[in-house]
């Protein structure tokens, strides 16, 4: 997809010890794309979602969000990552909150917004994932694909201009997928910047703009979900793929 | 029974002194400790080895040499206070390191995932370890809190030897006075319980206030 890059990487580098867990990836993600990535565990995928937002520290290479670079540490890195929504895999949510004050916090606490104008809003999107009626249960009372959903709120709550999903649906009982993908189905269509790190074929078959196939640390194909479903061109994603369709 | 009857006055003051000295020292304790427990898992590394080097010179020496460092020390600095205060300054920086400790093992009960969700909103450390690491870890801090409090009440005796009228001290006038020094001392011991119970009972009132896993 063409249009201006919102998300840029290039040649990125991370070692957990003598682990070589990013191998000088470059990535570009253009403003309202969606991209998938996909690859074997181990691959470095999720570590390359967690450095957009530098939860994790990159040892070289840039990364840049709407063409500034991640700040080293401090308030600029915290008002940077004010921008980027991020969803958890174990949801994370604030456990000692209602459901409706988690939406709410950062909010308030960030931008400072009033108490009852972060409430409103906070409704609304809670509303918008189907949990109006929820709001003041913890987080604990909900299932885990409800969770999730909060948590999805909860990111949406800072107008972020890009969403990363670290492996979104992976603790969840697969009854529960459904309802987390169809928000971030309807997230797609309404033009949001996506990063989504998962499993989910059927999801980036349907939802993606462009599939990131990800192994050993290296970027092997990235292309259009058609053309990687249909077509693998590495022995690597074709291997992969036999072993995942299968079932 | 006589010792305590004829003695009230006397009793009442040195009982008055350990817990004056118990409270105030409690209280610099406290916020010294959660001070130094935000720094040592503070992303800035020089308020960390802060924390460390305090944590470190404070927990690992004897609390009457530090007495004897802030009442002798601190003067030849320029810096004369009375000495209940000196006293203060010694137990409350020492318990700190403790505190500190505590904390900061309660700290690291709260899921990583917890500091993280709070950081990729755009939350500031500070708001991060104070809206939402320290309000979980505070349930699993309160036990350990107290022990050490109840720590400070009778280590808080040593500062009768540096000239602060404190329970233990109440011995002195006593034996002299020619009092049997069993009855005396077993009714210094019922004094220093009832601090001790007392700071008991508070904080068993607050693990069952705020102790509620959700």
């Amino acid at each position: 997809m063409a249009g201006d890059a919102l998300i840029e990487l290039r040649g990125v580098n991370k070692h957990y010890g003598a682990l070589h867990v990013l191998k000088d990836i470059d990535l570009t993600v253009g403003r309202g794309e969606v991209v998938v990535v996909i690859g074997p565990s181990g691959s470095g995928k999720s570590t390359l979602c967690r450095a957009i937002n530098r939860l994790e520290t990159v040892e070289s290479g840039t990364i840049t969000l709407d063409g500034r670079p991640l700040p080293e540490e401090g308030r600029a890195l915290a008002r940077l990552r004010a921008e980027v929504g991020m969803v958890f895999q174990s949801f994370n949510l604030f456990a000692h909150k209602t459901v409706l004050a988690n939406v709410m916090l950062a909010p308030m606490k960030v931008h400072k917004a009033k108490k009852d104008e972060a409430a409103r809003r906070a409704r609304e999107l809670l509303d918008r994932v189907g949990l109006a009626s929820q709001a003041d249960k913890y987080p604990a009372q909900l299932s885990g694909g409800q969770q999730q959903r909060v948590a999805i709120a909860r990111a949406l709550a800072m107008d972020p201009k890009a969403m990363l999903f670290d492996e979104p649906t992976s603790a969840l009982d697969p009854e529960m997928i459904n309802e987390v993908l169809e928000v971030m189905r309807q997230l797609a269509r309404d033009g949001m910047t996506m990063v989504v790190v998962t499993h989910e074929m059927g999801f980036a078959r349907s939802a993606a703009h462009r599939v990131v196939f990800m192994a050993d640390g290296c970027i092997v194909e990235d292309r259009t979900p058609e053309d990687f479903f249909t077509a693998p061109r590495s022995e690597r994603a074709k291997d992969f793929l036999s072993k995942i369709l299968k079932h | 029974m006589n010792v305590l009857l004829d003695n009230l006055s006397l009793y009442g003051q040195g009982l008055l002194g350990t817990v004056e000295l118990t409270v105030y020292s409690s209280l610099l304790a406290l916020v010294l400790g959660f001070l130094m427990a935000a720094f040592r898992v503070a992303p800035v590394g020089s308020l960390r080895a802060i924390g460390t080097v305090w944590v470190n010179v404070l927990r690992n020496t004897p609390l009457t040499l530090l007495f004897f460092a802030v009442v002798l020390g601190l003067p030849r600095f320029g810096l004369v206070l009375p000495f209940t205060l000196f006293a203060v300054l010694a137990l409350g920086c020492y318990t700190s390191a403790f505190i500190c400790e505590a904390v900061r093992s309660g700290i690291n009960t709260v899921p990583t995932g917890q500091g993280e969700a709070a950081r990729s909103l755009g939350m500031s450390f500070p708001q991060t370890l104070g809206d939402i690491v320290l309000p979980q870890a505070f349930r699993s801090v309160i036990p350990p809190i107290g022990s050490t409090l109840i720590a400070l009440a009778k280590n808080s005796a040593i500062a009768g030897a540096f000239s602060v009228v404190e329970l233990l001290g109440v011995y002195k006038p006593l034996s002299e006075r020619g009092y049997s020094i069993i009855w005396t001392f077993v009714w210094i011991a019922v004094g220093y319980l009832l601090v001790t119970l007392t700071i008991s009972a508070l904080f068993h009132v607050l693990e069952k206030r705020y102790g509620v896993a959700r």
